[in-house]
């Protein structure tokens, strides 16, 4: 990585971080519910009435009621943990490859690479 | 294609047709069963043609280069993640990113949509997370709306010669706000309000997702240019063997 890309994805972190941060410091006291949520306070909205959802997720048929909070951040944890874990390996195999690539010439030419 | 794919991809695309001209409609992740069946049902017929010819493209790219498995694994890692991050935004709700740029830009936007459905069915049945009866139109909206525009812009602003980063980053950001858009557009078709119809539905419906979107549509491009600058210096040979011209 060129050291000008290096201080660029810095920036960009830093940038991402803050834009992040910065809704939620200046928004003090709001309830940060999910959109899909407020989404569904629209329909009720539009229509006039409560409305009433067809189909249940079977998640929720299956054990009867709601998903625990827990629960669900574990889930989502273990959806990001999948993600991460691949690209981590992915990303670190790739870095070793290019230095031992660098360090021995004669084998990167014989794979073509 | 083989003639084979072709035949079954033109009937996929009738069937479509069938569906556009029938019944006029009426409903983020669209949460489970607050779409009208009619339209989910509709909703899920037009995303077969797409995610039909996603599979035949990813089982050619593998089958011409195994190294492409890597970079299919990635894409569909980043979406995992970014679509697992639950973000804070300036309306005061959250919502997630959808990540879906990044694949489209590397394998054009019939892949991502195979990608974004995997993604969607996880959160649908373990996280109850928009949902089954919902798919299709999620699917539309995330996986293959999304992309699209991603995509072409992609193209278009690669041939226009802006800047690879800026190209990135707009692709990756405005296909995530599009995808918001999208969602909009289907929750106002099925709930047109009682005065002014559909288009005060959906200026409503936008103001929810659209405006919630913005920033972390913002993010999405960062992130997604992040992840290419690093591809880029580390993962010249698997870009290549995707023919992702760097």
């Amino acid at each position: 990585m060129t050291k000008q890309n290096k201080k660029l994805v810095m920036i960009l972190l830093i940038v991402a971080v803050l834009l992040v941060v910065g809704p939620f410091i200046a928004m003090r006291g709001a309830e940060f519910g999910g959109s899909d949520d407020a989404g569904s306070e629209m329909i009720s909205e539009i229509t006039g009435t409560d409305y009433e959802p067809w189909f249940e997720p079977i998640l929720e048929t299956a054990i009867g009621g709601e998903l625990p909070g827990e629960i669900e951040s574990l889930i989502f944890c273990i959806q990001t943990g999948i993600g991460v874990g691949i690209i981590a390996f992915l990303m670190g195999k790739f870095m070793e490859r290019k230095r031992l690539m660098t360090l021995y010439p004669e084998i990167a030419q014989k794979e073509g690479m | 294609m083989t003639k084979n794919e072709t035949k079954v991809f033109k009937v996929l695309c009738f069937l479509c047709m069938l569906f556009a001209v029938s019944p006029a409609v009426s409903a983020m992740h669209i949460m489970e069963g607050y779409l009208p069946p009619t339209f989910c049902v509709a909703w899920g017929v037009i995303c077969l043609p797409f995610l039909f010819l996603g599979f035949t493209r990813l089982n050619r790219q593998v089958k011409e280069n195994r190294k492409s498995m890597t970079m299919i694994a990635m894409a569909g890692a980043f979406i995992f993640v970014i679509s697992s991050l639950k973000i804070p935004s300036v309306t005061g709700s959250c919502s997630h990113m959808t990540g879906t740029g990044l694949g489209a830009i590397l394998f054009g936007p019939a892949a991502v949509s195979v990608m974004g459905l995997i993604v969607l069915l996880f959160q649908a049945i373990l996280l109850a997370h928009g949902g089954l009866s919902t798919l299709g139109a999620n699917c539309f909206s995330m996986a293959i709306a999304g992309p699209i525009i991603s995509w072409l812009i992609y193209k278009g602003l690669g041939k226009a010669g802006v800047n690879r980063k800026v190209t990135v980053f707009l692709a990756a950001a405005v296909g995530d706000l599009f995808t918001y858009c999208v969602t909009s557009i289907q929750l106002a078709m099925a709930y047109p309000s009682a005065e002014g119809g559909f288009q005060a539905s959906l200026v409503k419906f936008l103001g929810v997702f659209a405006t919630t979107q913005v920033p972390l549509a913002i993010i999405e491009g960062i992130l997604t240019v992040i992840v290419v600058i690093a591809l880029e210096s580390f993962a010249q040979s698997e870009l290549k063997a995707i023919h992702f011209n760097a």
